[in-house]
């Protein structure tokens, strides 16, 4: 199907057909239940699931193939989502062109900031990817405030001009869309006490996320996939093979950035501001621990730690003391307040805490990610079946 | 005129003088063995035809093209392959996947940008790969994770790799260093095979003699950087000057 093999395409067909129905998948929990802050299934949060799942699989094409460590990826993020706004400001609402410029900007920056910082390989090369984003960040908050926003970010305004004006009227800021759909746009479904909400813009960039993902797939097969995994494997071997490593590995970190700028493109169609702090170099952390929380290298990886990452930073960071107290009530009061202060550092702010422990245990028990963690899992209840089909087990984790 | 010429040839580290004038011929389809105890300079000899070091002064020509400032894989792509003295594979791939790589290379370049078709649809490189995978009887082991396998058979699929390109010169460094008798003696029986089947010229540096006398047509004795002799086997194992720069002036 689509020119893939059957696993590769049992896998799109998993994962198009979970993103479809992830509205009700995220929202288990009745309306109005103790349960329902775990609920994820409100667009905003949705949409920062695929978006975020769109720029780990493009990062995992350059660290996951190639073992380039980039630690400046948020800078092609930003870079997108400026350029989507100025879009947004000087064309049209429609997101087509916003998202496109975004692209074609970001692998613009991709190419000079690749070209010098691949002249380094290892810890060099992510110290020169840090240092291109970080300064990055410091132009767009000072020196380029003109083109950025400077600290407040680059918004949207009335007196925009907008060639093909979108409906700018009635003293209203236009919103995104696309051809007449509003990003913003949703239908809800009551089905007794669970409310599920369906999102334009969530559809949308679910949509790009499917496509994006089904072309990771196909380089990850391709014979430049296999290039990058050979520029990983051993460099040396490459080059007395008559193969230049360079511009395979810039073809990846072009490529890369460009996933990282559609998903700032479509951040900023989601909502239409760009701030500097995009491009901090925490946000570049973040990939990172999308991707090897995920399983580096593994096709489906970065998009589930993408996941994980921003569902516990949306829902633990949720929790507060008060909901501790109304959990553990039932416990005597002295005993009470002890487990509340126990567990109170790591919720909240504190769920960077949280993050870091699993992480840790996801490092130290699961090398490659919670992808060997699902073929542990799958390992234990399929053992009976395990001998038969043997090849399943010595293919590399995808 | 051989297929590769190397003339006054200097090499210095520092205050080492690792090679000093260095002239050396090798003639198209023989097997020609360079010589000599430790620290002789052949290391450093190889490095220079390969593009990994540029020597101070002399020239190298390839058929007819000086191979001096390009870098190791303009000089592959030139017909030099090279299989280094511990084997050089890429491990993390299959052993299909290895040897399709020189393929890709042979056919497109150092580079393309072949992203959306998948590897497994290239049907006539696959046949290719897997001719060869069956030249060096490894075509059983070709779904094998390659870094899982033993040295000798890393060391046939080095080689493999290199063959795959019909180069027109192939240059082994110490091929059967470590290596178990029986796995020398198999390493000999193929080359000895490569040698017969194809137009292919072959320069080898070895230590161990067997290797050199069972293969070569022409050996060099290098010491010290320079060339002692240039003759056939049989007159190097008498010849006075190869004892002495191996065992010693008293010897």
């Amino acid at each position: 199907m689509f020119g893939l093999d059957k696993k590769d395409a049992s896998l799109l067909l998993i994962v198009a057909v979970l993103v479809a129905f992830a509205p009700f998948f995220l929202n288990p929990f009745p309306e109005g239940s103790g349960w329902a802050q775990f609920n994820a299934g409100y667009p905003d949060l949705m949409q920062r699931f695929v978006i975020f799942g769109i720029f780990a699989i493009g990062f995992n094409i350059l660290f996951g193939l190639t073992g380039y460590l980039s630690f400046g990826h948020a800078a092609f993020l930003g870079v997108g989502s400026y350029a989507a706004v100025w879009m947004f400001k000087l064309l049209s609402m429609n997101v087509i062109p916003a998202i496109a410029l975004a692209v074609i900007t970001a692998g613009a920056f991709a190419l000079i900031i690749g070209y010098v910082s691949l002249r380094r390989s290892g810890i060099y090369f992510s110290i020169l990817t840090l240092a291109f984003a970080q300064m990055s960040f410091a132009l767009a908050y000072s020196v380029l405030t003109p083109i950025t926003g400077g600290e407040t970010g680059l918004q949207l305004a009335l007196d925009d001009p907008r060639i093909f004006g979108g409906a700018a009227t009635e003293g209203n800021i236009p919103v995104p869309g696309f051809f007449g759909l509003e990003m913003r746009d949703s239908a809800q479904l009551v089905l007794g006490n669970w409310v599920f909400t369906f999102n334009v813009g969530y559809y949308f960039a679910a949509i790009i996320m499917l496509l994006s993902f089904y072309l990771s797939i196909r380089i990850f097969r391709s014979p430049f996939g296999m290039m990058l995994r050979a520029v990983k494997s051993n460099q040396q071997r490459l080059n007395y093979t008559g193969l230049n490593p360079r511009p395979y590995t810039l073809a990846a970190f072009v490529i890369s950035g460009m996933y990282a700028g559609l998903a700032g493109g479509l951040m900023a169609s989601m909502d239409p501001l760009a701030g500097a702090e995009r491009m901090f170099w925490t946000a570049s952390g973040e990939v990172v621990l999308m991707t090897i929380l995920g399983g580096v290298g593994t096709l489906i990886g970065p998009v589930l730690g993408a996941g994980m990452i921003k569902y516990m930073e949306n829902i633990i960071s949720k929790i507060n003391s008060d909901i501790l107290h109304s959990w553990f009530a039932f416990l005597p009061d002295g005993l009470e307040d002890l487990v509340v202060t126990l567990i109170y550092p790591f919720i909240g702010k504190g769920w960077h805490l949280t993050l870091g422990i699993v992480f840790m245990l996801v490092v130290i028990f699961l090398p490659g990610g919670l992808v060997q963690g699902g073929q542990k899992l799958a390992g234990l209840f399929g053992r009976k079946k395990a001998q038969e089909p043997k090849n399943a087990t010595t293919e590399p984790a995808e | 005129m051989g297929i590769l010429e190397v003339k006054d040839v200097n090499k210095r580290f520092g205050g080492l003088q690792a090679l000093g004038n260095v002239n050396l011929s090798v003639a198209e389809n023989t097997c020609h063995a360079i010589i000599g105890p430790n620290g002789a300079g052949k290391s450093t000899l190889l490095n220079c035809l390969v593009g990994k070091l540029i020597p101070d002064t002399g020239s190298v020509m390839f058929d007819g093209q000086s191979v001096l400032g390009r870098t190791p894989f303009e000089i592959n792509q030139m017909g030099i392959s090279r299989v280094f003295q511990t084997p050089e594979i890429f491990g993390d791939l299959t052993v299909m996947e290895n040897m399709l790589i020189p393929c890709f290379a042979k056919r497109d370049g150092s580079f393309a940008l072949h992203g959306i078709r998948s590897v497994f649809s290239e049907s006539g490189l696959r046949d290719q790969a897997e001719q060869m995978l069956e030249e060096v009887n490894m075509l059983d082991k070709r779904n094998m994770h390659s870094a899982s396998m033993s040295r000798g058979d890393k060391r046939r699929l080095e080689m493999a790799m290199c063959l795959v390109q019909n180069p027109k010169l192939l240059l082994l460094d110490e091929p059967t260093a470590g290596m178990a008798r029986a796995d020398t003696n198999n390493t000999i029986d193929l080359l000895k095979e490569i040698k017969e089947k194809r137009n292919i010229t072959i320069a080898i540096i070895e230590h161990d003699m067997h290797v050199v006398f069972s293969l070569a047509e022409r050996i060099t004795v290098l010491a010290q950087g320079t060339p002692l002799v240039e003759d056939t086997p049989e007159n190097i194992k008498g010849h006075p000057k190869v004892k002495e720069a191996y065992l010693g002036e008293a010897a």
